[in-house]
C-alpha cells in the first residue's frame, strides 16, 4: 500500500468508492509520509489523532452511502485558517498559543466534505512573503533539489508548507491563500498545480486577514481536476463575510471537457520583461504552442498598466495590513510582553510578536495611511488599481484565458535574495497583477528547468468563469505531461 | 521625500511597535527604498480616475439588525493572556 502516497485525490475516491482501501488506511500511509518528510518543516502542528478519528468516521459515512465531495482525503492546512481546537498562529509568535474556538468556513466547508486534516502547514508569517523564509517556526524546504546539488532550495511563499507536504507526496492536497501570488507561485516553484479563485468565491471568514481586498482562498493540489474537485468543496456563499459572493457552486470537474477548440488565448506582450531568464521564456513559448496544437488561437494582447501592478499592490497591501494587524495588541489573543502602561504594554507586545518583515509592512502601510501621506500614496494606488482591472475587462473583450509564466525564475536557494526586500517582492511581477482585479488564475507545472527544478505557466480567467480556466488548465496539463518527482519525497524516490 | 530616524519613530508610533534607536536608522533606510521604488507611480496621469473600492461589482448585503449570536463570554475570552469576571483585563489606564 506504499504506493497510496501517490495517488491523486481523483483515484483516492474511486479507490476508496470500490472497497480497495478504507480513508483509515489512506489516512494511515499518509499520517507516516508526514513523519518521514518532517525535514521539510512543512508543518507547524501535526494533528495525526484528528486525522484519524476523522478517517473512521468518513468511513462510516463512506458506508451509509452519504458520501462527501472529498470524503476520505487528507490534507494539510494552512496555518492561517482557524481551526477550532487546534492552535492557529499565521506562523507568529504573536499568535502562538492561539487556540480558536471557532472554525473558519472554509476548513468547514472541507470537513463537511469529508476530508480529513493532517495538521497545520507552515507559512510566511501573516502570509507576508515569497519564500517561506518568515515563520516564527522556521524555513519550509522545498522537497526540489538542484541537479548534483544538495542546497535547500525555498518552495515559495507564502503558502509554501502547504506546497512543499503536496510535492513531498505527504498530504494528496493543502488549502492555500494568495494575496499577491501566494498560491501560484509555491505551486511553480514545487511543481504541483495552485488556484487563486475569484476574490468573493470562498469565504474569508475566520482565516486571519493580511489585505482584506485582495485575500483569497484556493487549492494546492497535484492535478487540474483535483484542484476542481477541492474548489468545489471549498468555495461558495457565507453570509458572514460580506465580499462573498452568491453564485451557485458548479460541479467544476464537468468544465474538463479536453476541448478548447476556437477558444482565444491572451498573450500579454508586456509580461515579456527584460531580464526574465531565456527557459522561462521558452517554457511560454511551450505553453503557446501547446494550446495551439489544440486548437485554440494565441492572440497577443496589452495590459499596459502591467509595470505598476507591484508598487500599487505595495502601497495597498501594506495599508489593510496595517489596519487588520493593529487587532493584535496583546489584549484578547495571542502573546502579551507586559509595560509599563497599556500603551507600552502594546509596543512591548508588538515588538515582540511581529517578525520583521511584518513590521516593515506594517511601518509602511501605516506611513502611506497617516495624514498628509493618504491622497499622495493610498488613494493614487486605488486609482491605478483602477487602471489595472480596465485593462483585463478590455483584454477580456477579445480573449477567453490569459496565458502567462507564473515566476520570473525556478525556484531560488535559502539564504538568496534575503538582502533587499524589493529583489523579493519581484517573485510576484506575473502574480499580483491579476489578483488586484480579483480574477481567477491557476499555476501549472510545465516542465524542468536546466537545474532539474519545476518551472510553472500560469492561467487567468475572466472573473467566476473558473470554469475555463480549469479546461484550458486540463489541457495544458495532458501536452505538458508533468510526472518528475522530487529528491525528497515520503517513501524514497 | 524621505523617511528620517524621526519620521520612523512617528510611525512606529502610530503603529504602537516599539523601535529601538538602532533600529531606526536600518528601518528608515528599508522605507526609503521601498517609498522610493512605489514613487514611480506619480508618472502616471490619473486625473478622473475612480479609486477602487471593489474588485467585485457589488452592492453592499444588508441584514437584520437583530441579536443572531452570542452567549458565551467564556469562548471570547478563553484565549486572553488575562481575563476576570468575563472582562479583558489589561493595566491600569485611569489613576
Amino acid at each position: 500500500m506504499s504506493n497510496l502516497t501517490h495517488l491523486t485525490i481523483a483515484d483516492a475516491l474511486s479507490g476508496m468508492d470500490k472497497g480497495e482501501f478504507t480513508a483509515r488506511e489512506l489516512t494511515e500511509a499518509h499520517v507516516k509520509a508526514v513523519e518521514d518528510t518532517r525535514a521539510l518543516n512543512a508543518y507547524i502542528v501535526e494533528t495525526p489523532e484528528i486525522a484519524l478519528a476523522q478517517a473512521d468516521a468518513s468511513d462510516k459515512r463512506r458506508a451509509s452511502g452519504t458520501a462527501g465531495v472529498m470524503e476520505g482525503i487528507p490534507i494539510a492546512m494552512k496555518d492561517l485558517f482557524c481551526t477550532e481546537g487546534t492552535q492557529t498562529t499565521a506562523a507568529s509568535h504573536i499568535l502562538e498559543g492561539f487556540v480558536p474556538t471557532y472554525e473558519s468556513t472554509v476548513s468547514g466547508n472541507l470537513w463537511n466534505a469529508g476530508a480529513v486534516m493532517l495538521g497545520k502547514s507552515n507559512l510566511d508569517q501573516f502570509a507576508m512573503g515569497s519564500a517561506n523564509i518568515t515563520s516564527y517556526f522556521g524555513n519550509v524546504i522545498n522537497p526540489w533539489q538542484r541537479e548534483g546539488s544538495d542546497a535547500q532550495l525555498t518552495p515559495g511563499g507564502s503558502s509554501g508548507g502547504s506546497a512543499a507536504t503536496v510535492a513531498a507526496r505527504a498530504a494528496m492536497a493543502a488549502t492555500g491563500t494568495d494575496t499577491g501570488g501566494s498560491i501560484r507561485q509555491p505551486a511553480a516553484f514545487s511543481g504541483i498545480v495552485g488556484l487563486k479563485p475569484t476574490y468573493g468565491r470562498c469565504s474569508r471568514w475566520g482565516v486571519i486577514a493580511f489585505a482584506s481586498s485582495l485575500d483569497q482562498a484556493g487549492p494546492m493540489t497535484r492535478s487540474v481536476r483535483d484542484a476542481a474537485i477541492m474548489l468545489e468543496a471549498m468555495a461558495g456563499y457565507d453570509a458572514k463575510d460580506s465580499t462573498s459572493v452568491n453564485l451557485p457552486v458548479p460541479r467544476y470537474q464537468d468544465a474538463l471537457t479536453g476541448d478548447i477548440r476556437g477558444l482565444k488565448v491572451g498573450i500579454p506582450k508586456e509580461y515579456r520583461i527584460d531580464g526574465t531568464p531565456i527557459e522561462i521564456e521558452k517554457a511560454w513559448e511551450q505553453g503557446i504552442e501547446w494550446l495551439r496544437a489544440a486548437g485554440a488561437e494565441p492572440v497577443e494582447i496589452s495590459l499596459p498598466h502591467t509595470k505598476y501592478a507591484l508598487p500599487t499592490y505595495y502601497i495597498i497591501a501594506p495599508a489593510e495590513c496595517s489596519s487588520n494587524l493593529a487587532r493584535y495588541d496583546g489584549v484578547r489573543y495571542g502573546q502579551r510582553v507586559e509595560g509599563k502602561s497599556l500603551d507600552d504594554m502594546y509596543e512591548n507586545t508588538r515588538a515582540a510578536g511581529f517578525g520583521d518583515e511584518v513590521k516593515r509592512r506594517i511601518l509602511i502601510g501605516t506611513y502611506v495611511l497617516s495624514a498628509g501621506y493618504y491622497d499622495a500614496y493610498y488613494n493614487k494606488a486605488r486609482q491605478v488599481r483602477t487602471l489595472i482591472a480596465n485593462d483585463f475587462k478590455k483584454a477580456y473583450e477579445s480573449v477567453d484565458v490569459i496565458l502567462t509564466p507564473t515566476a520570473p525564475s525556478p525556484a531560488f536557494g535559502i539564504g538568496e535574495k534575503m538582502d533587499d526586500p524589493i529583489a523579493m517582492y519581484l517573485n510576484d511581477v506575473f502574480t499580483v497583477p491579476a489578483s488586484l482585479a480579483g480574477l481567477p488564475g491557476i499555476s501549472i507545472p510545465s516542465g524542468l528547468s536546466s537545474e532539474g527544478t519545476p518551472l510553472g505557466l500560469q492561467l487567468l480567467g475572466r472573473a467566476f468563469d473558473e470554469e475555463t480556466l480549469l479546461r484550458v488548465a486540463g489541457v495544458m496539463e495532458q501536452a505538458a505531461g508533468f510526472s518528475a518527482l522530487p529528491q525528497l519525497i515520503a517513501g524514497g524516490k | 521625500m524621505s523617511v528620517d530616524k524621526n519620521t520612523v519613530a512617528k510611525i512606529a508610533k502610530l503603529a504602537r511597535i516599539r523601535v529601538d534607536e538602532a533600529q531606526q536608522e536600518a528601518l528608515s533606510g528599508e522605507l526609503n527604498q521601498i517609498l522610493g521604488w512605489v514613487e514611480q507611480l506619480s508618472e502616471l496621469d490619473t486625473t478622473g480616475v475612480e479609486p477602487m473600492t471593489s474588485v467585485v461589482e457589488m452592492t453592499q448585503p444588508l441584514r437584520e439588525d437583530v441579536v443572531n449570536d452570542g452567549h458565551y463570554v467564556d469562548r471570547v475570552t478563553k484565549n486572553a493572556p488575562d481575563s476576570a469576571h468575563g472582562f479583558y483585563a489589561v493595566p491600569k489606564v485611569v489613576e
